[in-house]
């Protein structure tokens, strides 16, 4: 199980967990096509019950954000406070938001 | 007790054991780690369901009988499954039985039988008895998956490199000739009358053969002219493999007859 040159594509999974609830990532595998990504996925992310659905998406499509942005990025929202719903006095009829 | 299914029970028990025992046997050794897990998951598969047939033919048979005792404490010659699934995972002229494992041997081997199984299923999941067509329709859809990932990786193997081409022709001429014992007269042929199911019957062969030449000519592979020699691992006569396979197997059930876990 070492890695060589020829090791197949990285594949990022995502789970559904149950109807009506979103698809999360769960972690990645190496396969050779979509196809096998599927298989794999379903074998290696969803053999105790974790799943009603599944994606793959080829690693290399996705496109993230750069770690030395970071700062830049996320930084200016630390202050802000006020974009957080937690001035509002929620009555007691609306239950669990 | 006379129970007319039970010669069945064992036969499709015994099948489901040994070959769940042999694939088991790619368990951290398989070319790469979501292969194994995936070999892995379809020896659960076929463990879990011997493990039902066991304990409904431990039931029938009565007595002290359990599912264990079917398993771990019969002899070569009274297990009932194809010699197919006894084989090792490589070609008839390897030195050894510990003779590194080929992953097409291994492809072919459950293309050839998941085929089957899936049409057998398919059929006890409507028979007579309640009991056998509830694990039945439990086992078509763990069956489904088996199939799909053989067809699969056979259709790789065939339209991929020279190699995994040769590997997988070579995998295919060794073991084709084993399949003829799924159409001959079964050992439990009055077993399968008694719940109404004809299982080696002309229709489920031809089904089979659509199943298998599809797969085949999709993976450009050359399907071996039918012939050569006819085991009779379900009339209890096996090739040498399976006694290695079932030493291995039983010897801790049998060093502590008692032990619990």
């Amino acid at each position: 199980m070492s890695s060589t040159p020829h090791e197949w594509p990285l594949w990022e999974v995502f789970v559904r967990s149950k109807q009506g609830l979103e698809h999360r990532h769960c972690g990645s595998l190496h396969a050779s096509d979509a196809k096998h990504a599927m298989q794999m996925a379903r074998d290696v992310y969803t053999r105790r019950q974790e799943g009603v659905s599944l994606w793959v998406v080829a690693s290399a499509n996705i496109h993230a954000s750069e770690p030395h942005d970071k700062a830049a990025l996320f930084d200016p929202a630390g202050d802000k406070i006020y974009r957080h719903p937690s001035f509002y006095v929620i009555p007691d009829e609306v239950g669990h938001m | 007790m006379d129970s007319p299914q039970l010669p069945l029970l064992l036969h499709l028990a015994d099948n489901c054991l040994v070959l769940g025992q042999r694939n088991a046997e790619w368990c951290g050794h398989a070319p790469v780690l979501e292969e194994d897990i995936a070999l892995a998951n379809h020896s659960l598969d076929l463990i879990g369901q011997s493990r039902l047939l066991y304990q409904y033919a431990a039931e029938l048979i009565g007595k002290s009988e359990t599912e264990d005792s079917l398993a771990y404490f019969r002899d070569a010659p009274a297990f009932r499954n194809f010699t197919l699934l006894e084989l090792p995972h490589h070609g008839p002229l390897a030195p050894s039985g510990s003779s590194s494992r080929d992953f097409a041997t291994t492809l072919v081997r459950n293309f050839l039988y998941s085929a089957w199984a899936l049409g057998t299923w398919t059929r006890l999941a409507k028979c007579g008895d309640a009991q056998l067509a509830a694990i039945a329709a439990k086992a078509v859809k763990e069956t489904l998956y088996h199939w799909q990932y053989a067809q699969d990786w056979v259709l790789r193997m065939g339209d991929g490199t020279t190699e995994s081409q040769l590997r997988a022709q070579t995998a295919l001429e060794h073991l084709m000739p084993f399949t003829q014992e799924f159409w001959m007269p079964l050992a439990h042929a009055e077993a399968a009358q008694s719940v109404g199911v004809m299982l080696s019957h002309a229709d489920a062969q031809a089904e089979w053969n659509v199943l298998i030449d599809e797969g085949l000519l999709q993976a450009c592979l050359k399907r071996p002219t039918q012939g050569g020699f006819v085991p009779s691992g379900n009339h209890g006569i096996h090739s040498e493999h399976l006694t290695y396979l079932l030493s291995e197997m039983q010897s801790l059930a049998r060093a502590h007859p008692r032990a619990v876990w």
